[in-house]
């Protein structure tokens, strides 16, 4: 799996293209911070169940069988897949952009 | 008592067809079931078609292994939820909330958080470094023999425990919903799966999961508008029936013993997210699309099928407490809440007879077979690209084996592998085999994942520290279950379990992640310096998809 020369050529070249580092940290802080966001709900949402399970049986209103913990997953299931959705929207569309140019640009100089 | 109940969840709610003691002794051979029959005739005859059409296709490894990379990401959505949404996922997880309510809805979450942090760690860096395996990753800069032999055996380990998990469940199920043998049951699985692998590949494999993912949606939507259609699509009123006639009335609504303790739950969700992480032929899907684009799209699509289908589920389990638990037709000798007819894993089954008769019930336990079938194949094909690829090709031949010779050797390898399955599956016919997957999880967690996130992101990583980190999470995660009470105990008949948890992961993981961490640091050889300067080509290659595998011409 070793590159070629001409391969690590580009590789140097994409490296040092400041854009490339503005890509990644941007795209590696929005992907951290959505992980964040994901993994404290849900272990939030499993400490609850283990340390205060009556919270999870509440119901949200007088009457009704919709309790905080059936509510608080729902939520979590459309949620989740709402940032999904937001993370492959912003890196198929706006990163992607900036990636194929910053290759682009590589790819040219180097020929 | 603990214990053995998250064992017992853990097994059924894995995505793998592991029933747990109480399943696997109250199954009783059924009457031939002939609409069952009937409908999975039609599956297999579509499914062979398509290894005929798929098996014209395979001519390169590339072909074999991830179908030529040309599955587009919707396509590969649904395969990977066919791959991940196993028999046990339906039967197991609508029998868990048909008991103990709430609690079922709890554990699928925890099966569904994993995906999101896939996508945003892993997806478009396993897609931009991965060709076959995922050991094509974890050796990019690093010495190919070694962590390449060591990340097939933790593959295979995991792959063998999870075949024999799923084929023994499949026996046990097939013979109770069609009738059949469960000898028999075994060798008509073991040769499906040998055909479709070894003929078609990754195309038929894939589109064997993609039929059968169809047909889990459409059966379990389908019974579950049916059975909601009986309190007039009310989930208040539906609610209100369940709690008024379950035993644990109030309590359906509250957590119970699922999660007894912290530190039960932080391993069970560890090893869960993180298994899932680190399961190689979940890995592998993400090699068969064209680019980090499609790969991204995939895990969308997939994540979607899963949090609706989960959410199926709930519905069925809850209207099943009134529709079967309240039927007499479903208990033996008519008692109601007594025993419930062929044990608890059959609540699905039975709601679907309810609400749609006996075409409805053939076409569900269709379904389940079908969800059988992909499942296995999906493990075969893993475990055969981690022979070939990894072992015969890259290790033993030092990469000067052609296409041709290594083809054979996966073809030979996948025969190989459907026959150990059957052995070993008939071998285990009446051993508890729930600790099976909980080892296949922790392995996965504790040895593939720790190396594999590693070396997509720390610069650090050395040949050394890879080797160490995963055979001691391999080590760890075995001998701990090997220790807790689903082995120790329930296996080997001591008194007391050495180890309390059933999941390993919170304790396996951490320590691969730091002995990798420790031996890397400490490693100064030369070959440690020249793959920390690896990393620079190997990021921007991960970052950008430049230079990544291309999908072949097709």
């Amino acid at each position: 799996m070793s590159s070629t020369s001409s391969q690590s050529a580009v590789y140097a070249r994409i490296r040092k293209n400041p854009r490339f580092t503005e890509l990644v940290s941007r795209r590696q802080g929005f992907a951290t911070l959505l992980s964040v966001i994901v993994l404290t709900i849900f272990y939030g949402f499993f400490m609850v169940v283990a340390f205060n399970p009556n919270l999870i049986g509440q119901r949200l209103s007088e009457g009704s069988y919709v309790t905080v913990g059936i509510a608080a997953e729902l939520f979590m299931f459309i949620f989740f897949w709402g940032l999904t959705a937001v993370y492959v929207k912003r890196a198929n569309g706006e990163f992607d952009e900036i990636t194929s140019e910053i290759v682009r640009d590589a790819a040219k100089e180097v020929k | 008592m603990l214990a053995r109940l998250n064992l017992a969840l853990l097994g059924l709610l894995a995505p793998v067809l592991a029933f747990a003691g109480d399943a696997i002794s109250a199954t009783e051979k059924q009457p031939l079931n002939l609409h069952a029959i009937g409908m999975f005739v039609l599956f297999v005859s579509m499914t062979l078609g398509i290894t005929y059409w798929a098996a014209g296709r395979t001519k390169s490894a590339a072909d074999f292994y991830t179908a030529g990379g040309g599955i587009t990401g919707f396509q590969n959505g649904l395969a990977i939820a066919g791959d991940y949404m196993s028999a046990a996922t339906l039967l197991g997880l609508t029998a868990l909330v048909y008991t103990k309510g709430v609690d079922g809805y709890i554990y699928m979450i925890a099966f569904f958080a994993g995906w999101p942090i896939i996508l945003f760690l892993m997806a478009e860096r396993l897609r931009n470094l991965g060709k076959f395996t995922f050991a094509d990753i974890t050796s990019y800069r690093l010495n190919q023999s070694k962590v390449r032999t060591m990340a097939a055996v933790s593959s295979l380990t995991v792959v063998c425990f999870y075949l024999v998990a799923q084929m023994v469940g499949a026996g046990q199920l097939i013979k109770l919903l069609f009738g059949l043998d469960y000898n028999i049951a075994l060798f008509v699985v073991g040769a499906l799966m040998m055909v479709y692998v070894t003929f078609g590949g990754m195309v038929a494999t894939t589109w064997v999961q993609i039929i059968k993912a169809c047909m889990l949606l459409a059966g379990g939507t389908l019974v579950a508008v049916l059975a909601m259609s009986q309190f007039g699509f009310s989930f208040e009123k539906m609610m209100g029936q369940a709690v008024s006639l379950h035993s644990l009335g109030e309590k359906l609504l509250f957590p119970g013993t699922l999660l007894p303790d912290p530190i039960t739950a932080l391993s069970l969700g560890l090893g869960l997210m993180f298994g899932t992480a680190g399961l190689p032929h979940i890995l592998m899907r993400f090699f068969t699309v064209t680019n980090a684009k499609e790969a991204r799209k995939s895990v969308l699509y997939a994540s979607g099928f899963v949090a609706y289908f989960f959410n199926v589920i709930l519905l069925m389990g809850f209207a099943a407490i009134i529709i079967v638990g309240q039927n007499p037709e479903f208990f033996e000798g008519g008692q109601i809440g007594g025993k419930v007819i062929g044990g608890g894993n059959m609540i699905a089954m039975h709601l679907a007879k309810a609400v749609g008769g006996n075409l409805l019930l053939g076409f569900l336990s269709a379904v389940a077979f079908a969800t059988i079938l992909a499942v296995v194949s999906g493990l075969a094909l893993a475990g055969a690209a981690a022979i070939s690829h990894d072992i015969y090709a890259r290790v033993i031949r030092k990469g000067k084996a052609t296409e041709t010779e290594e083809l054979r050797v996966s073809r030979f390898a996948s025969v190989g592998l459907g026959l150990v399955a059957i052995v070993l599956g008939i071998a285990f016919e009446k051993m508890n085999v729930a600790f099976m997957v909980a080892l296949a999880f922790g392995i996965a967690a504790s040895a593939n994942f720790p190396v594999l996130i590693l070396s997509m992101y720390w610069k650090g990583l050395t040949t050394r520290g890879a080797v160490a980190g995963g055979y001691a999470g391999l080590v760890a995660a075995v001998l701990l279950v090997v220790f807790s009470k689903s082995v120790w105990v329930t296996v080997l008949g001591n008194a007391q379990a050495l180890f309390p948890y059933d999941q390993p992961a919170l304790f396996s993981m951490p320590l691969a992640f730091l002995v990798t961490f420790i031996v890397s640091k400490l490693d100064n050889s030369a070959e440690a310096q020249a793959e920390r300067a690896g990393f620079e080509d190997q990021y921007v290659r991960a970052q950008t998809g430049f230079g990544a595998a291309e999908a072949s011409a097709h």
